[in-house]
């Protein structure tokens, strides 16, 4: 048979595959080849890709997760910032409403100074100016006695004193 | 598998030279315990297995670096197979299954290296398998439901009168599983590497006109890695399909 099947120099003579008497050979290292994959899988590679894999399956759940919990610490994080923004806000507003009314206080009292201070200084001035014009008065009766004098003189006459200065307090009532 | 230029004269193509068992050292004998090209080839499929399998994982990354993605893509494509067809039970058989499908896998494809030797293509390796697979799903299948197991022949949605019949293919198709089984992946390994050496056989004695055997070489090549992972893939998820009968509810 093996003779028959493989002629010389390995050469095929009908179909190799019915060569029976190179079955033995075959199937005895394929076993043997079996065997060897089977326990290069099962003891080494295989558990160890499915641990890789079962590894990457938790890493990936826990990393969800942790976004998850991540996102609502955002959340959290974004409504104490709105609160803490809410609450300055109302805080500002009452400072400036604060400010504002000292302001206003101030403003009112230098305002109130200012108007005593003006008048007073409205008043003095009044009494300043109707001295001024009493003053001016007595002045302006002065000089018109002393020119209707010094008139009736250069006219000729003499003229008693008197009587001009009643004249002139006369014209001057007029 | 590429023809060197058979010189001489016409026609002078030996498709089925490149099947030949031969010793690797030396010219006597293959007993069962010589080194052959077989020896070499299912060697060369068992590193193969382990640089794709073990070196790639090594570092056991959360992010994978690529060749442990391609470890673990095969490894959900099997465990996923196993799972959905042979159920959550099934999975006892996953190394198992894993096994055939790899060695399939490795063996169709380093068959396709040019002047290589393609052990899936002996019918008395895939017929090793096929039966590797009938009497694993025979034995688990009464180790597991005794009896039982039998049921499976016995279709009951069928009408009464029929059973007997409907049984009686049913025990023919069962026992004729590990022949197709196995047929189905050694031939078409068998036809297709044959095919490409004829063609190349073309080619040698063509002439100028070889490049058309040349391109249908590629065309088939094309075709044969399609055939590589198809049959792979069918080899397995028919053992899976096996399995359930021996693991999994009934189903008939």
């Amino acid at each position: 048979m093996a003779t028959e099947a493989t002629g010389e120099a390995g050469k095929a003579v009908g179909m190799p595959q019915l060569d029976l008497s190179t079955w033995p050979n075959q199937i005895f290292w394929l076993m043997v080849t079996l065997v060897v994959i089977y326990f290069v899988l099962s003891r080494i590679a295989l558990p160890r890709i499915g641990a890789v894999l079962a590894e990457r399956k938790g890493t990936i759940t826990n990393d969800i997760a942790a976004a998850e919990e991540l996102k609502l610490k955002a959340v959290a994080a974004e409504k104490a910032y709105g609160d803490a923004l809410a609450s300055a806000r109302t805080e500002a507003a009452k400072i400036v409403a604060a400010a504002k009314a000292d302001i206003q206080k101030d403003l009112d009292a230098a305002t109130a100074r200012a108007d005593a201070e003006i008048a007073a200084k409205v008043a003095e001035s009044e009494k300043t100016i109707v001295e001024i014009r009493e003053g001016a008065v007595a002045a302006i009766t002065e000089v018109a006695r002393d020119t209707a004098n010094e008139l009736v003189a250069a006219l000729g006459g003499a003229a008693d004193a008197k009587t001009v200065a009643a004249a002139v307090t006369a014209r001057l009532k007029g | 598998m590429m023809a060197t230029a058979e010189h001489g004269s016409g026609l002078q193509i030996k498709p089925m030279d490149q099947f030949v068992v031969k010793p690797l050292f030396g010219d006597g004998p293959i007993e069962w315990y010589t080194p052959t090209n077989v020896t070499l080839w299912m060697g060369i499929a068992i590193l193969a297995m382990v640089a794709l399998l073990v070196l790639s994982t090594r570092r056991r990354a959360i992010v994978p670096s690529r060749g442990q993605s391609v470890a673990e893509l095969f490894y959900g494509f099997i465990h996923k197979m196993v799972e959905d067809i042979v159920g959550h039970e099934g999975l006892k058989f996953f190394p198992y299954v894993m096994t055939l499908f790899m060695f399939v896998f490795l063996s169709n494809f380093l068959g396709l290296i040019p002047t290589s030797f393609t052990t899936t293509s002996h019918i008395a390796v895939t017929g090793t398998l096929a039966l590797l697979v009938f009497v694993t799903v025979t034995v688990v299948g009464f180790v597991r439901k005794g009896p039982a197991f039998l049921a499976m022949f016995w279709v009951t949605s069928a009408p009464l009168a029929l059973r007997p019949i409907l049984a009686l293919i049913e025990v023919i198709s069962y026992f004729v599983r590990p022949l197709s089984h196995s047929v189905r992946l050694g031939g078409n390994l068998l036809a297709g590497h044959a095919v490409i050496k004829v063609f190349a056989g073309f080619a040698g004695a063509m002439g100028v006109a070889s490049f058309v055997p040349v391109l249908a070489i590629a065309a088939m090549y094309g075709l044969e890695v399609l055939v590589s992972a198809v049959q792979a893939y069918v080899f397995t998820i028919l053992t899976c399909v096996y399995l359930r009968d021996a693991v999994g509810e009934a189903h008939h």
